[in-house]
């Protein structure tokens, strides 16, 4: 079938476009150029006087994995104010701060979303990952692996292994847990907690190990340009929330001598200690930072105002932070010797000083780093606030007048400890596409995603351009998934099910051999149970696995 | 004949994968690693192989209409059992879905005492390689841990290394409440564990007095149910000295009413130690017949733990109102579809109501069914996976025969289409 849109107003930044008038056509679930041989279209969809970009793509969203399985078993209460009833088309489930996996795809396809990427996949959890993330319907999905607190690249790194033995350790995990990328939370500092270490600051050791967060990310990421991985180190650092982290964080920079690193949600390890309540805003050092270091990328992590829930590996900083539980429940888990997790509802009031900051911090972010192509639109769902909170982000960043209107409302010392109210600038539609779709695919390392010349996936978002852009991102005209109209008017129309995006780095099997003899003594499972297999993900009929090429090989 | 080795096991709840087993047709004997548990549940022949309706034999496509035909007919039918694997809970949960069902797992009056005390405070917790690497401290409470899985002190406490342990065997055990049915808790080199026996129904007086003693409290009493102060004094001291103490229980175990309290009371008990600057975590057991695999599911799909009713279009929870034997004590439930693919001793409660049993092979039912269908267990008929008891461990099951038995998720969704 061949299906055409017609007229849209088109913002495609991988292609240099943008807000140019211009028809699409697809076929076979991908675009194509113009027939030139006369093929009649089968369907055609005018959109003249829309706004037309690909699908949305969150690098960086908690969708699937056993913490988010705590999360949503511990706060039953919040489930109960967002039920969501069966349709004709679509299956039932519940929302707001962790929703049920069906409800995730409906929900972030009626926003035009057409994926979504676990940053915190667990190796001995990765199945979970991936079973729960098989049932979110529509979106294509995948996983940055965890590493840094596990115990064989601890004593790897201990004894002192030769970067390339890393490297295939590396490799061979991210065969094993299927992943596209490599991840660390806190580095080193999960199983510092297990020796019960309270803190572990950048230059700090393992009590047991003695080996700093520096030297694992300086090795990780390594390993990462070395295999070839597109996708950076994805780096969530030492002492979140912290006051006084900002310089955690420029230190972090500066010490990983060039290497591409990602730093994930920025907003939460930008803080200075500074004023009467010794908590202030670093925005303004890291943006600069970033503007200055090219190998170094950031998600923001935008806290937003209400109730929700914080889902995290990193169970030190979330044992620190249990006593601000809302409400006052909360769970920590060290898990088999490779990594733990923590659980901590929360809820960010407009009137409480520090979450006012760390909402203009965020904001401070997102304004001052100067290249959209190196700075992505999240909230660390649900950390800093549910995903379907990211219409109206948008519109704080593209609309001055309506952000500070939001300025003037939150607590009043935090109103005087932010440079955002002197902030003029207002994102473009072409910098939204850049931070939420080309951007995003280009450092996730996504073929043929995230932009709409001839021969990418047809996941194509159609919105209707009005000046409340809350409104307008909130609900789509049309959203296509691999060509199918998912998505008509808000609601989902028709379910498809998405990819598993993954990588496989070549590596050296005899690390089998080393791994072999520690699984069988040290661990719970054989090493031939661990590792997870292609059918695991596409014995149901609707998953399916896409394999990506090495960076330079895309 | 061949030899499988590595064979994981759906049955124990600890994830013991080392199982040898041989197959010889449909016939499977255990050759190494077996134990009481494990043994028996692989080994049990095949008897039913054929779906019936009214005790008549009948193919799956009519054995599945016919559940659709009751189903299509009621108005709040009851899906008990949920003993299956991941790809069957959910299409167990499509089903109940469509067609306006309860869903409650039959071990969730047991699940629901730590469901509850996670739902009003929470808890620290730990799996299985972190108690097999780091604990030195083990108090179990309440419960008969060989009994539950005979493996587990040879598995995951008197492993020859550690990595943080210098020597596995001076590792100290401390029973409170049951004793020990057997030896497995002493260690090789002989050392035994302490046992400070005491009633089921004292533990909530007696985990209140660990706690108070652990908060500092002062404590007129010199003994508590025969327990002396001084005995539960060494406990905490022994556990605030830990280098990694783990309190261990087993909801199931504890049979008493508000149960919920003990278990809050012995979470509250690790936090503090962990507040008090000791590490310490806490080990609920259980995964046995798919509960945590059923908890998973639900959990994902809904947003809660396997007591849910789909009466209204949506998911609700309650952890009393949906109870299956509830529902059908009190008239409200119309039909009850039953699901235990793992013990085929474990039949639908009794009812007058129509049911739809797919069950393991080789169900002994009191009343025949109106419907029975025969399914494969994961991981003997067919491939799957199950959560083991720490719940943060999804094991990959091994098909190991070719029994001709369809799996839950292949008749449920029958049932489904033929809706």
């Amino acid at each position: 079938m061949l299906i055409k849109l017609t007229g849209g107003t088109v913002y495609d930044p991988a292609s240099g476009i943008d807000g140019q008038q211009q028809d699409i056509y697809i076929q076979d679930g991908r675009i194509v150029a113009a027939p030139t041989d006369g093929k009649p279209v089968d369907q055609e969809y005018d959109l003249r006087g829309k706004v037309v970009m690909s699908g949305a793509i969150d690098m960086h969203t908690h969708i699937g994995g056993g913490k988010g399985n705590i999360a949503r078993t511990l706060l039953p209460e919040d489930h109960r104010m967002d039920p969501v009833a069966r349709t004709a088309v679509t299956r039932s489930g519940n929302g707001h701060a962790m929703p049920s996996t069906f409800v995730s795809g409906y929900r972030y396809a009626e926003m035009g979303y057409t994926a979504g990427f676990e940053p915190a996949v667990l190796p001995i959890n990765a199945r979970q990952a991936h079973m729960e993330m098989g049932d979110i319907p529509i979106l294509d999905k995948g996983g940055y692996v965890m590493l840094g607190s596990d115990d064989f690249l601890l004593r790897m790194l201990t004894a002192k292994k030769d970067q390339k033995a890393v490297n295939d350790y590396v490799a061979w995990t991210l065969h094993a847990a299927k992943g596209i990328g490599i991840k660390v939370v806190n580095a080193g500092g999960i199983s510092a907690f297990k020796f019960n270490q309270r803190k572990l600051d950048l230059d700090e050791k393992n009590s047991h190990y003695d080996v700093s967060p520096r030297q694992i990310l300086q090795t990780l990421a390594r390993a990462v340009k070395e295999l070839g991985l597109t996708h950076p180190l994805h780096v969530h650092g030492c002492n979140l929330g912290v006051p006084g982290n900002v310089d955690t964080t420029l230190n972090t920079i500066q010490g990983i001598e060039g290497l591409p690193m990602h730093l994930t949600h920025i907003q939460f390890h930008s803080y200075g200690t500074e004023g009467d309540f010794k908590f202030s805003s670093g925005g303004a050092q890291i943006a600069e930072a970033i503007n200055n270091n090219k190998n170094i990328t950031a998600d923001v992590g935008q806290i937003l105002f209400g109730q929700t829930v914080t889902a995290s590996g990193d169970n030190m900083r979330q044992h620190a932070n249990h006593k601000f539980a809302s409400p006052n429940k909360w769970v920590c888990m060290d898990i088999e010797c490779d990594a733990g997790c923590g659980v901590v509802p929360f809820k960010y009031r407009d009137q409480n000083f520090v979450n006012a900051l760390q909402w203009a911090i965020g904001l401070e972010i997102f304004l001052l780093v100067n290249d959209p192509w190196r700075i992505f639109l999240t909230t660390d769902h649900p950390n800093g606030a549910p995903f379907t909170s990211y219409p109206h982000l948008i519109r704080l960043l593209m609309d001055r007048s309506f952000r500070n209107d939001m300025l003037a409302t939150i607590h009043p010392e935090a109103q005087k400890m932010t440079s955002l109210g002197s902030i003029d600038r207002e994102y473009t539609f072409n910098e939204i596409a850049i931070m939420t779709r080309a951007g995003a695919a280009r450092i996730i390392g996504l073929k043929d995603r995230g932009a709409l010349s001839p021969g990418n996936w047809a996941d194509i978002t159609v919105y209707t351009e009005n000046a409340d852009r809350q409104a307008m991102f909130t609900k789509p005209d049309y959203v296509f998934k691999d060509g199918n109209l998912v998505v008509k008017d808000g609601e989902v129309v028709k379910v498809v099910w998405g990819t598993t995006h993954v990588v496989r780095p070549d590596f050296d099997m005899s690390i089998e051999k080393d791994l072999q003899k520690y699984f069988d003594r040290y661990l719970t499972m054989k090493l031939g149970n661990f590792k997870i297999s292609d059918d695991e993900i596409t014995e149901d009929g609707r998953g399916s696995i896409t394999v990506h090429p090495l960076r330079g090989a895309a | 004949m061949t030899e499988i080795t590595e064979v994981p096991s759906p049955f124990c709840g600890i994830g013991t994968d080392d199982l040898a087993i041989q197959v010889n047709g449909t016939t499977l004997k255990v050759t190494a690693n077996g134990c009481a548990v494990n043994t028996p549940a692989f080994e049990q022949p095949i008897t039913d192989t054929q779906p019936r309706v009214a005790g008549q034999p009948v193919s799956l496509e009519t054995a599945a209409a016919k559940a659709a035909e009751i189903l299509r007919n009621t108005h709040l039918p009851v899906f008990g059992g949920c003993a299956t694997d991941v790809n069957g809970m959910r299409a167990l949960l499509a089903l109940a879905d469509r067609s306006g069902a309860v869903v409650d797992s039959a071990a969730f009056n047991n699940a629901r005492r730590n469901l509850l005390a996670l739902q009003d405070s929470g808890w620290m917790n730990t799996t299985l390689a972190e108690v097999k690497n780091r604990c030195d401290v083990l108090l179990i409470v309440g419960t008969d841990l060989e009994g539950f899985a005979p493996r587990f002190f040879e598995r995951y406490l008197w492993n020859e290394e550690a990595m943080f342990l210098s020597d596995t065997g001076s590792r100290e055990v401390i029973y409170l409440g049951k004793a020990p049915s057997g030896n497995a808790s002493t260690s090789p080199s002989g050392r035994k564990a302490t046992v400070l026996p005491c009633a089921d129904a004292d533990l909530p007086e007696v985990t209140a007095v660990l706690s108070a003693l652990l908060k500092g409290r002062p404590l007129q009493a010199q003994s508590v149910a025969g327990i002396s102060i001084a005995d539960l004094q060494s406990i905490v001291d022994k556990l605030k000295a830990a280098q990694y103490g783990v309190v261990l229980w087993g909801a199931a175990a504890l049979a008493f009413d508000q149960a919920e309290l003990t278990v809050q009371t012995l979470c509250s008990i690790v936090k503090d130690i962990n507040l008090q600057g000791s590490r310490c975590s806490g080990f609920p057991l259980g995964g046995k017949e798919g509960d945590q695999t059923a908890n998973q599911v639900c959990g994902w799909t809904t947003g809660y733990p396997a007591r849910v009713s789909f009466a209204r279009g949506y998911p609700e929870y309650d952890p009393y109102l949906y109870e299956t034997q509830s529902l059908l004590n009190n008239g409200e439930a119309d039909a009850l579809l039953w699901v235990q693919t793992f013990n085929s001793g474990a039949v639908p409660p009794q009812t007058k109501l129509p049911i739809i049993a797919v069950g393991r092979s080789g169900m002994i039912f009191e009343k025949e069914p109106d419907v029975f269908i025969p399914v494969g267990t994961p991981g003997i008929d067919h491939p799957g996976h199950a959560y083991r008891l720490d719940n943060v461990v999804a094991i990959r099951l091994k098909k190991l025969r070719d029994s001709g038995l369809p799996s839950t998720a292949e008749v449920l969704s029958a049932i489904e289409q033929a809706l």
